[in-house]
């Protein structure tokens, strides 16, 4: 095997943005679930915001707008989630599942056409001399705006859930919502507002497969990253800067075992194909264990308002 | 007399079969502490929802200080200046003390700000708090004074409190007794539901008594016997528990020395815990809730296991056994949520028979389940116990909470247990139907079984207990005598203070 064919200023330019779109994903599932709502649609919601932001931004050349298609696609696909679930109170878990199957069914209905185009993709920021330092320029100042934005977003959502009262009122939510109902909130608004903004997000993310990562359409593409995102908020123990480093931990490993592949380690290949999967989650767990923080209270419980 | 601060006239609300208030009209005055009486079912929540603005009347109006009041949420409430104690508490177990106050304020203000005066004003009232704890941790006292707090500090006018002492000890009912004093004095009137007569008789200045959603009478309780209120709740006289003779056997059930690790976050270790109890007798043990009242009954049922040697059931250690063993063995019990743990909420009473009378009643034949024997077995239960049901296939839900309680009691008492042990065994239940589960128990007693009551309702225990112990912090005390106790010395028990052995001499 070769380490030196490894560039560790291009693998930690790569780990950015490879984590980026579990990262959005993932924040915004955990907005949803700490309003007490398990929406299992990450999946389908992701390559619905894939398809409709490479077919927006090839028709207009813009991928800006692309972005902002899917981040609304997704949303409004999600509201049927929310429509079903809140309203009706159908079942969470089965409502989700087939969300993402419809989310899947539809993108590769949408996409047939444009499979094989090469979309125009979001420039790289020239952040002045940041981008110009040595090694760290590379690595941390030179990527598109939606890195940034990111973990921004995640920074936005802690201090929202911290330290506002309207965070105050979604954890309250999703902790017990028959004493919020009693205190008078509107729990079923509140959630659908949530599960929009979780929507938005997982679109966001799914475009950025679509536009920035790859960037191409492929039928199923997005290969299980709505499971993945799933699965970092409950091992993050819905806090959001553990959801980060779950993103980075898997987006980081990813790579490096694509690398460790190209450069012939002697390791099965399943094996490195698996590690992401196993190393994020050990490392959670490992996290998680210490300090108990359990789920929101009501997560996944229908609510009624009955008298 | 003066204008009245609350003035309700004609309230009516009917849910579809039931009309939970009819026609309800009552004043309730400027400093006035007003009792709301009336048993299970008799619409008194109902009625505090609507002044609260949770549930809208079909008829009626409703006039505070002069001006019509028809909230049609309770934020809107909260700003005319009524407040709420609930008695399922509405609070949020992983925020902590500051976040819960925050959520029930209007404009709350800022964190800082907000924790200190939660400091002040809860020290001024005499019901001490920190800000900053999580209310997960907190006991139960501990959380109806986060809800008192919650309302001061929005300086209400009208306080409505739902059953405030039903998880208090005497000493915090003395306590929170005060505290109301001094918010009368200050000009606060208080609606105070409860259906503690001896309670009502000592606190409030003007009672109103519901049955069946009507109103049955206003009356000034201090001059009426508490034997006349509870007449007027229950519309008849009921049977009031037989004396009896008691004669105790051999030791049945052993618990030496028990510790166990607390369950999950929130709750409690069992730290230590001996008790005995002999066939024919009743060993009542009472305490405030949370203090490991479902965790002894989950190592005595069997559903934690112990460490082996702590458990004994008539001389066999069983610690090591789960459930079914015990029940083979003779050990039945009763746990105190109904829905959910006692009964599986969506399947039938015949199912729910079976779960756990089985073995005990030969409801299996070659290992398939003997339907008819079940249903006979369930309709005994019913017709026994005088389960209100449409029938023995109605699932457990559909059943009130009452109803649903004598059938889970029911179940057990009809195996002939050697040992039973209960939680909370007429929780929610009517004064009629809780008189009823008594007796039952001290027939079962009567018989030669050794009987276990785990409960909040101390009137219960006396009435019922040979002797009588109380945990704390999932510690236990000696058990001691009922007979010459008194209110103080319970009252120290459930404390916690430990020096117990003078009351045993």
């Amino acid at each position: 095997m070769d380490l030196s064919s490894i560039n560790p200023v291009l693998l930690v330019a790569s780990i950015m943005v490879s984590a980026t779109p579990i990262l959005l994903a993932a924040i915004g599932e955990m907005v949803v679930e700490r309003a007490g709502v398990l929406n299992l649609g990450v999946e389908g919601m992701m390559i619905t915001g894939a398809v409709v932001g490479f077919a927006v931004a090839i028709n207009t050349g813009n991928p800006a707008l692309g972005f902002a298609a899917a981040a609304l696609a997704s949303a409004v696909l999600s509201l049927s989630f929310g429509v079903l679930t809140q309203l009706l109170l159908s079942n969470q878990v089965a409502t989700g599942l087939g969300l993402t199957l419809v989310g899947l069914g539809l993108s590769s209905l949408i996409g047939k056409p444009y499979e094989g185009m090469k979309s125009p993709t979001l420039p790289k920021l020239d952040m002045g001399f940041l981008s110009d330092l040595p090694v760290v320029g590379r690595m941390l100042f030179s990527h598109d705006l939606m890195v940034y934005l990111s973990l921004a977003l995640v920074i936005v959502v802690w201090a929202v859930l911290k330290y506002t009262r309207i965070g105050l009122i979604l954890r309250a939510v999703g902790e017990n919502h028959d004493a919020a109902h009693a205190l008078g909130y509107k729990v079923v608004r509140i959630r659908m507002m949530a599960i929009f903004f979780g929507g938005a997000c997982a679109g966001l993310g799914g475009a950025y497969l679509s536009l920035v990562r790859v960037p191409q359409w492929t039928e199923g593409m997005t290969a299980g990253a709505g499971w993945i995102a799933l699965a970092i908020v409950v091992f993050a123990s819905w806090r959001a800067g553990r959801v980060a480093i779950g993103a980075y931990l898997f987006g980081g490993v990813t790579v490096l075992q694509l690398n460790l592949q190209a450069a012939g380690a002697a390791v099965p290949v399943a094996l490195l194909s698996a590690s992401p999967y196993l190393m994020t989650i050990l490392v959670l767990v490992f996290i998680s264990a210490r300090g108990a923080h359990g789920a929101p209270a009501s997560l996944g419980r229908p609510f009624h308002a009955s008298a | 007399m003066a204008d009245p601060l609350l003035r309700l006239t004609g309230l009516t609300k009917a849910y579809p079969g039931v009309i939970a208030n009819d026609d309800v009209n009552f004043d309730i005055g400027e400093n006035e502490i007003h009792a709301l009486l009336g048993e299970n079912g008799a619409g008194k929540s109902t009625l505090v929802k609507m002044i609260y603005g949770l549930v809208k009347p079909d008829r009626g109006s409703m006039v505070l200080q002069g001006q019509d009041y028809t909230p049609s949420e309770p934020s809107e409430a909260r700003q005319r200046g009524v407040g709420m104690v609930f008695q399922h508490f509405s609070l949020f177990d992983a925020l902590n003390v500051a976040e819960n106050v925050a959520l029930g304020m209007e404009n709350p203000p800022k964190t800082r700000e907000l924790a200190e005066r939660i400091r002040t004003v809860s020290e001024e009232y005499g019901l001490p708090l920190d800000p900053s704890r999580i209310v997960g941790t907190l006991s139960a006292g501990e959380r109806q004074r986060v809800e008192i707090i919650r309302c001061l500090l929005q300086d209400p006018k009208l306080l409505i409190m739902d059953e405030p002492t039903s998880v208090l000890t005497p000493q915090e009912v003395d306590i929170l007794f005060q505290t109301l004093n001094k918010l009368r004095a200050e000009g606060t009137s208080i609606l105070y539901i409860s259906h503690k007569l001896e309670e009502i008789r000592t606190l409030c200045d003007t009672a109103t008594i519901l049955r069946l959603g009507k109103k049955v009478a206003t009356c000034t309780p201090k001059d009426t016997s508490a034997r006349e209120l509870a007449e007027m709740m229950v519309g008849a006289s009921f049977a009031t528990p037989e004396a009896r003779q008691t004669t105790l056997g051999e030791v049945a059930l052993k618990v030496a020395n028990l510790s166990l690790p607390a369950p999950g976050a929130f709750g409690t270790p069992l730290r230590d815990v001996s008790l005995s109890v002999q066939r024919g007798e009743v060993l009542g043990i009472g305490g405030v809730a949370g203090n490991g009242q479902d965790e002894l009954l989950a190592a005595l049922s069997g559903e934690r296991l112990s460490p082996a040697g702590s458990i004994e059931l008539l001389g066999t250690d069983v610690s090591r056994q789960g459930p079914m063993a015990r029940r083979d063995a003779g050990l039945l019990s009763g746990p105190e949520e109904r829905l959910g743990h006692a009964a599986a909420p969506n399947m039938s009473l015949t199912e729910n028979g079976v779960l756990t009378a089985a073995r005990r009643e030969g409801l299996l034949k070659n290992g398939f389940i003997d339907w008819a024997a079940a249903k006979d077995f369930t309709e005994k239960v019913i017709s026994t116990f005088d389960v209100r049901t449409p029938s023995a296939n109605t699932a457990a839900r559909a059943l009130s909470g009452g109803n649903l309680q004598k059938y889970v009691i029911g179940r057990e008492i009809m195996q002939r247990p050697e040992v039973l042990v209960v939680n909370q065994p007429t929780w929610g239940v009517d004064a009629a139907a809780a008189a009823a589960i008594r007796q039952a128990i001290l027939d079962l007693a009567a018989n030669g079984a050794a009987i276990v009551v785990i409960s909040q309702d101390l009137d219960e225990l006396m009435e019922i207990s040979d002797r009588f112990a109380a945990l704390n912090e999932g510690r236990l005390t000696d058990a001691v005598p009922v007979a010459g106790l008194t209110i103080d010395t319970i009252g120290l028990m459930m404390g916690g203070a430990q020096d117990m052995e003078v009351a045993h001499a």
